[in-house]
């Protein structure tokens, strides 16, 4: 069976990593294949990365406050990279207000997790998701 | 993406294809060895170097400014870092990517478009590579890097199978982990082409060098060059003199001191690397090398072959063993009719 592989990425000036980190552990118990970026990525980097490590899915973590800026430049970079976003499931986690969930998502991410939600919240999630967009970027190509 | 977009992607530069078509091969698809069938005749041309040593020595740093050294020498590089996978939950956590580090931000390393970085799991094997890892080499072969660099799981004392897939391996350890009879046990010693003491600003590094270098001398061939000199003295062995005079007539392993956080011994480590590749060119010893690697791969391949025909019931197998349990056949006998009908029949 394929392995799910998931990119955790930290980006841009932003020194908390160690939500990041926990989160890898676990991902990395849940049975997926964890690539860990570091601190203080650009998002040319963390996506530049995502495409040579053909993610399943990108994990980046914010408690900058730079999100609504970072996040888009990572999944624009993937497409200007020869990536393909439809393909890849994009999280985001770390500190974000609720009220800037609808914008995140209409902006292309799939799933955003605060401090405090279970891990094994997450893990279903990313299970759930994987497959499913990977159908859709499918049938979306075909047709 | 279909085999076809994969192979034009990989001969035309494409690093999403690359990316895929290892994607494929790692996880034993179809398609995956479609792709490797179809660029097999490009490859043989990029220099495969193996990096390995105790876990924490620093390979991925040492693998960071190598690449960065290499790049500077205008040659492309593409790096495959492996990295445990857990025999229990199959997880893994793929943390030598961070390391790489500390380009000027005019160039930096990751979105340089001659170097392709991919991280791969273990996935439970032992001797220190993934199943995998030699076909992901040849992918980027075929896509035209010039050197790859293949950096093993942090090894223990028996990890040896990058001798399997690089042309140069490399052995890297630190001071103060072990005495001379340590340096002389069997295994992972022995299989270096190039040594490095990487963190020499520990001290101590000067001992484990000496260390090497004395346990490099009692190698077969450089016993048999050594006969032929004049100092063949103990003193002369122990200091070191030998080992340089031998330096210029065989291939005597290098060793090389770096503290490469620093950067420092970088450049010798990279001109020792382009040596051995010339050595092993003129010598022809890259053919020979490759031949004998060849011959077991092709083994391996066959074998599996072998396991998936009987494993589908072919040449009555299942009814074979049924004979062997019940005590009709003994196992040997069952396996020699087993191997001569599959030789007569096909």
């Amino acid at each position: 069976m394929r392995k799910i592989r998931v990119l955790v990425a930290k980006v841009g000036l932003d020194g908390h990593d160690r939500g990041a980190k926990v989160v890898a552990r676990f991902l990395r118990d849940a049975g997926f294949e964890v690539i860990y970026t570091g601190l203080h990525r650009t998002p040319q980097e963390v996506a530049m990365a995502a495409v040579q490590e053909d993610a399943d899915v990108v994990g980046i973590s914010l408690h900058s406050g730079a999100h609504m800026t970072l996040v888009p430049k990572v999944i624009n970079y993937i497409k200007e990279y020869g990536g393909d976003p439809d393909e890849i499931v994009i999280l985001v986690g770390g500190i974000i207000p609720e009220d800037e969930f609808d914008e995140l998502k209409a902006k292309g991410v799939d799933g955003i997790f605060i401090p405090g939600t279970p891990i094994a919240e997450i893990v279903e999630f990313i299970k759930e998701m994987v497959p499913k967009k990977k159908e859709k970027a499918r049938l979306k190509k075909t047709a | 993406m279909e085999v076809e977009e994969i192979v034009e992607g990989i001969f035309g530069g494409n690093k999403r294809a690359l990316a895929r078509a290892i994607t494929y091969v790692e996880n034993d698809y179809p398609e995956g060895k479609e792709v490797l069938k179809r660029i097999y005749n490009k490859t043989g041309k990029a220099h495969i170097v193996g990096l390995t040593g105790f876990p924490g020595v620093g390979k991925s740093t040492i693998v960071s400014k190598l690449t960065q050294e290499f790049r500077k020498r205008d040659k492309k590089v593409g790096i495959i870092a492996v990295d445990p996978g857990s025999p229990f939950t199959g997880g893994a956590l793929l943390g030598d990517r961070l390391r790489m580090d500390g380009f000027d931000s005019s160039k930096q390393l990751w979105v340089d478009p001659g170097i392709f970085f991919r991280s791969m799991s273990s996935r439970g094997r032992a001797g220190g590579l993934a199943a995998k890892t030699g076909d992901v080499a040849r992918l980027m072969d075929a896509f035209g890097f010039d050197v790859i660099l293949i950096e093993t799981v942090g090894a223990g004392q028996s990890e040896v199978d990058i001798i399997e897939v690089a042309d140069t391996s490399i052995v890297i350890m630190m001071p103060e982990t072990g005495d001379d009879i340590q340096i002389n046990k069997a295994g992972i010693l022995e299989i270096g082409d190039i040594y490095v003491v990487n963190k020499a600003d520990l001290g101590g590094a000067e001992k484990t060098e000496k260390w090497l270098k004395a346990m490099l001398m009692m190698d077969q061939e450089a016993v048999s060059l050594l006969e032929k000199t004049t100092h063949a003295d103990e003193m002369a062995v122990e200091s070191g003199r030998i080992y340089e005079l031998l330096h210029k007539k065989g291939w005597i392993p290098p060793v090389i001191i770096t503290i490469a956080e620093r950067g420092e011994g970088i450049k010798e480590l990279a001109d020792a690397i382009e040596d051995h590749f010339e050595f092993l060119k003129s010598s022809n010893l890259i053919v020979e090398r490759r031949k004998k690697r060849m011959s077991k791969e092709l083994f391996d391949l066959i074998m599996d072959e072998i396991k998936r025909e009987l494993t589908a019931g072919k040449f009555n197998y299942k009814e074979i063993i049924e004979k062997v349990v019940s005590n009709e056949l003994d196992p040997h006998t069952a396996a020699e009719k087993l191997v001569k009908e599959m030789l007569t029949k096909g």
